[in-house]
């Protein structure tokens, strides 16, 4: 475990020297970041958790000056379990090939067929391991080897919204539209961020997602439900 | 209470200071790209600090009242007329019912104007700033078009006091400006820092590039800082991180920024030069100069105490 500045307001604890397993890692950034957002430490505004790594925001009207003292002691006394609670939630998506824009180069770079990097997407469990890039947008760990595939060589300008897409060793889905540059290979029906809901991000750093495949008429049928 | 837009300038916002506690769904802090102007306009008309005002960017905006207001405004050097009077930087100046306020830039930058009673702008997730990127907040998740009808909040019983002592159309009095204008951004060492690329980054001038945003200011620069720097397992990043992609040219990130990034964070710009990093405009120079960690604290708890002093000595003379 090691602390560094982030910025004069800030501070990251990166966990990375503690294991070589990454979803030890995970768990073990979750844990303690769940825990410091239960410890009010006076002055401490926000923490997040990132795959192997928590921040700590301050505010910066008072940064008491044993800030970071007061984290570390707290970060390295027993009270942390590893274990928690996790949400399992289901991504219906729709491969149809008018949303998998890049379904052909995920086949050609992976030199399988459509229907196998259905099934190898569709049946992993995945762990969010942060939200990110825009609000709402999850990075999934736990992509099949067999699905890694380089992001594109220049971004689209244009991903649209519930794009279900995979780069290198992750897998993500895309809020509302947005520039980006994984390959998209399916949608999700879901709204996966709304800004006016009370918990406003579908998804959570920690919960376990799986993606079940629909058809393109269920497709349409959850779209025109959410409009009601 | 109705304060109507009948010019939009450029990429005029609603910003107050933020949102908070949001970062782990993605939600960037966002909020005014220099807060401490916006806090020392609204106290200025008697507002709390954080209400919500309007970020102004190079380009004309005019709006005008349905009721008499009081008003403020902070940062670079623009041009804010009431009518045909001037109004300096952090006086407080009187705009009557259907006066016609206009606000136009004498050089390419960014200001906040705080309105008494505040942009009565819808609260989202905690906050009435405007995220363009995600399209929430704000007037309508955008930036300010002609026609717009922005409401206006209650005045507090300060603005009153203050519109009270005023003998003339402008204040005769202001805040103080916290604004440093040397050519530095002062950055503390971050995560990735290694004392060659750091070398380059203090020793080099640079040009803020054409596609900078409120998210960050892109730089471009004679020599590189690094050619190829690796992509690490992604990490929180906050305004004032000054990253390192693949290209090798350095970006500062501002209140717009992403909550985490995966590129090298080399250093971070401090919180109290993000005033003057939001005035940089394309083709500005830039240069950097390394202070300790403890001195940009130090910074810090001086320009809050000196907030909190221009508060207590205005609510002195007028509470």
């Amino acid at each position: 475990m090691t602390f560094h500045p982030l910025g004069d307001s800030a501070l990251t604890i990166d966990f990375a020297d503690e294991s070589p397993d990454r979803e030890r890692l995970l768990a073990r950034a979750l844990s303690v970041a769940g825990a410091l957002e239960g410890a009010n430490i006076p002055g401490v505004i926000d923490v997040t958790s990132a795959y192997e790594s928590v921040a700590v925001f301050f505010d910066p009207a008072r940064i008491e000056r044993d800030v970071e003292e007061k984290i570390r002691a707290f970060v390295a006394s027993a009270g942390i379990r590893v274990s928690r609670k996790r949400r399992r939630i289901e991504i219906p998506a729709c491969y149809d090939a008018d949303f998998a824009l890049d379904l052909a180069r995920v086949e050609a770079e992976t030199n399988l067929l459509v229907d196998a990097i259905i099934a190898l997407h569709s049946s992993s469990e995945y762990t969010v391991a942060c939200i990110g890039f825009v609000p709402g947008f999850p990075f999934l760990a736990g992509l099949s080897e067999k699905l890694r595939v380089p992001r594109l060589e220049s971004p689209r300008t244009r991903v649209p919204a519930g794009s279900v897409a995979i780069a290198n060793a992750q897998a993500g889905i895309y809020p509302f539209e947005s520039p980006g540059g994984w390959n998209v290979i399916g949608r999700t029906p879901l709204r996966l961020f709304d800004a006016k809901a009370q918990s406003p991000a579908l998804l959570h750093a920690g919960d376990r997602v799986r993606f079940r495949r629909i058809t393109r008429q269920e497709f349409e049928m959850r779209v025109k439900e959410n409009s009601k | 209470m109705i304060a109507s837009v009948t010019s939009g300038g450029f990429q005029t916002t609603v910003q107050d200071c933020g949102r908070t506690r949001l970062r782990k769904f993605g939600v960037t802090p966002g909020g005014a790209l220099d807060s401490v102007s916006l806090r020392l306009a609204n106290l200025v008309v008697g507002n709390s600090e954080c209400m919500a005002g309007l970020e102004c960017t190079s380009g004309r905006l005019q709006l005008q009242f349905d009721c008499e207001r009081l008003i403020s405004w902070a940062g670079d050097e623009f041009k804010v007329q009431v009518g045909k009077e001037l109004v300096p930087s952090l006086h407080c100046a009187r705009v009557s019912a259907d006066a016609i306020l206009e606000i136009s830039p004498k050089r390419a930058g960014r200001i906040w104007l705080a309105v008494s009673g505040g942009i009565d702008a819808p609260e989202i997730l905690g906050s009435r700033s405007t995220d363009l990127r995600a399209h929430f907040g704000g007037w309508q998740g955008r930036a300010l078009r002609e026609g717009d009808e922005l409401p206006l909040g209650s005045e507090s019983k300060l603005c009153a006091r203050i519109r009270a002592a005023l003998l003339e159309r402008v204040s005769d009095w202001s805040a103080p400006r916290f604004v440093s204008r040397k050519r530095f951004l002062r950055v503390i060492r971050g995560k990735n820092w290694d004392d060659d690329t750091g070398a380059k980054l203090l020793a080099q001038k640079f040009r803020v590039a054409m596609n900078s945003d409120r998210m960050g200011l892109r730089l471009e620069g004679g020599e590189l800082v690094s050619t190829n720097p690796p992509e690490l397992v992604s990490e929180a990043v906050v305004p004032g991180t000054i990253q390192l992609p693949r290209s090798g040219a350095p970006v500062v990130l501002l209140g717009d920024c992403q909550t985490i990034g995966g590129y090298p964070k080399i250093a971070h710009v401090i919180t109290v030069d993000l005033g003057y990093a939001a005035q940089l405009q394309p083709l500005d120079e830039v240069r950097f100069e390394l202070i300790e960690l403890e001195q940009a604290r130090d910074l810090l708890r001086e320009r809050e105490r000196d907030v909190a002093l221009f508060r207590a000595g205005l609510e002195a003379r007028f509470g």
